[in-house]
């Protein structure tokens, strides 16, 4: 009895009891979830645009934000830093679509899925081998990040709003929307949607395969640095936020590999799905769910939908 | 595009390849060094991975003093000191593929780094006859030498860590008896090495009638505590006491700032550095452990900057010489060098293997005169181990981050031998009932310890 009224009561009650509380857990989740979905998103455009899960997402993040406060230590200013940043993730890109998806071209996808992985260990080692493996400080102040905190005294309490949090959740939004007008009103995001739609198809109408390729990563490449630029601004910078990428999973799973709107609302289900579940849920098995929370949420919406909140169904008649 | 500027941009990438795998495959390439003459050391390190922030420095500290009494004094008795690094990642698959990769080379001494590579170690040990070093780390009831004489773990295991947050939490409150209905935090890092003092904490928490709560941090979340500190902020303990490690330290210290935790009651155990803590605004009056010097002023550290350092064989960057994590690499490679004189002093052998390590670990006593003989007096308290006795459980200090700097703030505070010997003899003896045909300890005891 005690432990239905722990499990369906008294979560309820703490939150009637403490709304300031439930606010913060509800705005920690938002910007988890809106940074969750930035990874998703680098996922998304590349298994789109090839259809390989690019698994060196993750050492994108850290490998970007390494560039940026690395070339800053070598005493390059921040904004030109934040420049070359973005043009070493473009040579990157331009690299990859050279000399790994050209030649495994038509290859099974399974291989380009195991060329990733090689991308993520040469990836590691460039960066240690360039930057060194110590973590580094995010150049916040120097690329004039907001900082401190909004204290909001209501609900009976107080609701702190990190400035950085803010700006993450600003920026992811407007990146958010500038990738969505880029693939809906552009030409090259015309082209874009078409290679997704069928290779053979967008080649008949001479769009460059290639073309496309190497600018859907320098896309995720972007993604990846302003990933790991808030990431990074919230902690430090170092080799242990390409774990936080695998968060991208579950989100993934709910909202589709194929659907931007999906990694959006999956991030954000999931990022505030698993902040709830281990404030309120939580401490009755002990703490320590939110690892593995995120894997039962989603898992518990495909049991409803196989392909995802936002993935399209696919019916294939033999 | 042509088939050339093809051509020309496979082979950078090729090379951008060769360039991580070379950094990848450093530490096997080093590895190769298999000790040809001298006394052959192996240090595991990781200088890669999440936890390289708090591994690079102690990598740095372990291996410079070493290399400091290779260059002034031409090794140890004489001997030359071979120093070998194998890189762990702080993985423990990987930890345990260095140990089979070194131990054909006859080493004398196995720091591992880490507790989960320590703790498969262990049966190892006395097979391989190779003694191990975990310092102030691994398993809490390897302190006991009559049941594990290949371990040594000083100064202090985890749980007299605990005792000594405990007993300073307890000063705070006017006595231990004064934590009755007091709520007291416990934020770690959910492995091997946080969960380790859970079973005396929650002793402790009977014994003394505080309350106990628990927030675990899964290795893939040390970057994203947040659920974490809100639980915080909703419990509000009177004290928050952290086992972290890699970047979760960093990362809880910005937390706790993050909910106006009071900082002067968040006391760790010895393992933040100067960098998890270094301009993360409101950090000021942080706490934690520490049982040895900080800076350059003492002279073994000074000859490490003029042996070392100055001639360029350092792998750190000047500045970071003498900072807290480095020392406690220092003060490791204290251990082993000392280890290693004992042996040569008891078995009057220069070329000492695992076993007459061993035995010089056991009767390894680091007393005043000894210390100013070594050039670090004051840089820690004295040490003395015994044949049963392989940790010391040695008194240690609380210092304070003033905002700038770390500043000793009190005096060294003893563990609770009362409470901690008797949960620590039980787990030893629970450890080799666990563990069918444990050896009963056949190693003789020298006279001396």
């Amino acid at each position: 009895m005690n432990i239905l009224y722990a499990l369906f009561v008294d979560p309820w009650v703490q939150m009637g009891q403490a709304p300031d509380l439930l606010v913060q857990t509800l705005w920690e989740g938002l910007v988890s979830g809106v940074l969750y979905a930035l990874i998703a998103l680098g996922f998304v455009l590349i298994f789109k645009a090839s259809g390989v899960f690019n698994f060196a997402q993750g050492i994108m993040v850290v490998f970007s934000a390494l560039t940026l406060v690395g070339l800053h230590e070598m005493g390059v200013p921040a904004f030109l830093a934040l420049g070359l940043a973005v043009a070493v993730m473009f040579v990157l890109a331009v690299a990859v679509e050279r000399v790994v998806l050209r030649p495994l071209v038509n290859q099974p996808d399974i291989i380009l899925f195991m060329a990733t992985f090689g991308i993520t260990y040469v990836l590691i080692g460039l960066g240690e081998l360039i930057f060194g493996g110590n973590p580094k400080r995010m150049i916040a102040d120097e690329l004039y990040l907001p900082k401190g905190a909004i204290d909001l005294k209501i609900l009976g309490g107080f609701v702190s709003l990190q400035k950085i949090d803010i700006a993450a959740a600003v920026i992811a939004a407007v990146m958010i929307a500038a990738l969505a007008f880029f693939f809906q009103k552009t030409r090259i995001g015309r082209a874009l949607r078409a290679v997704a739609d069928s290779h053979k198809a967008a080649l008949s109408v001479g769009i460059s395969l290639n073309q496309i390729w190497a600018i859907v990563w320098f896309t995720a490449g972007i993604v990846a640095l302003v990933t790991g630029i808030m990431w990074g601004a919230r902690s430090e910078v170092s080799f242990s936020l390409q774990v936080i990428a695998l968060k991208a999973l579950p989100v993934l799973i709910l909202g589709g590999f194929t659907s931007v709107p999906g990694a959006i609302v999956g991030g954000l289900i999931i990022g505030i799905g698993e902040k709830l579940g281990e404030f309120y849920w939580g401490p009755l098995v002990g703490g320590g769910i939110e690892s593995w929370l995120a894997y039962g949420i989603a898992l518990a919406f495909l049991l409803f939908r196989p392909q995802g909140l936002f993935g399209e169904k696919i019916i294939e008649r033999i | 595009m042509t088939k050339r500027k093809a051509g020309v941009a496979r082979r950078v990438l090729a090379a951008a390849a060769l360039l991580g795998a070379t950094a990848l495959g450093s530490a096997a390439t080093i590895g190769q060094a298999a000790a040809q003459e001298g006394i052959y050391v192996p240090l595991f390190t990781y200088r890669t991975g999440p936890f390289a922030g708090s591994g690079i420095p102690i990598a740095d500290g372990m291996r410079d003093y070493l290399t400091m009494l290779n260059e002034r004094d031409g090794g140890i008795g004489g001997v030359k000191i071979v120093l070998d690094e194998c890189e762990t990642g702080y993985d423990t698959k990987k930890g345990l593929e260095c140990y089979d990769a070194v131990k054909g080379k006859k080493p004398v001494v196995v720091n591992p780094w880490s507790t989960g590579i320590t703790l498969p170690l262990i049966p190892k040990a006395s097979v391989d006859k190779i003694p191990i070093l975990s310092m102030a780390y691994g398993l809490s009831a390897s302190a006991r030498g009559d049941i594990f004489p290949w371990v040594f773990n000083p100064p202090d295991t985890y749980w007299d860590g605990l005792g000594i947050i405990l007993r300073y939490i307890g000063q705070q409150e006017g006595g231990l008896e004064k934590l009755k209905g007091k709520k007291i935090g416990y934020i770690y890092f959910d492995g091997g090495f946080g969960k380790e003092p859970i079973p005396l904490f929650e002793q402790l928490a009977k014994d003394f009638g505080f309350d106990l709560k628990l927030y675990p941090v899964a290795p893939g979340d040390m970057q994203n505590q947040s659920s974490q500190w809100l639980s915080v902020r909703r419990d509000r303990p009177d004290f928050m006491v952290m086992y972290g490690w890699g970047a979760m330290n960093p990362t809880a210290i910005k937390e706790a700032a993050k909910i106006n935790y009071p900082m002067e009651k968040f006391v760790s155990i010895w393992w933040p550095g100067e960098d998890d803590i270094r301009g993360t605004d409101g950090a000021k009056g942080f706490k934690m452990i520490n049982w040895h010097g900080i800076g350059t002023d003492y002279p073994a550290l000074k000859d490490i900057q003029k042996f070392v350092v100055d001639k360029g064989l350092s792998k750190a960057n000047k500045d970071k010489v003498g900072e807290l994590l480095y020392n406690r690499g220092v003060y490791n490679s204290l251990l082993i060098a000392e280890g290693i004189a004992q042996a040569q002093k008891i078995t009057g052998k220069k070329a000492v293997d695992g076993a007459d390590v061993r035995r010089g670990l056991e009767n390894l006593n680091l007393d005043e005169a000894r210390l100013k003989e070594l050039g670090l007096a004051g840089f820690t308290g004295t040490l003395k181990l015994t044949c049963d006795n392989h940790n010391g459980h040695r008194p240690a200090f609380i210092q304070q981050w003033d905002g700038a700097k770390w500043v000793k703030i009190t005096d060294p505070i003893e563990p609770m031998p009362d409470k901690v010997k008797p949960l620590l003899d039980a787990a030893a003896q629970d450890y080799a009932e666990k563990n069918p045909g444990w050896p009963k300890r056949s190693e003789p005891c020298d006279k001396a310890s």
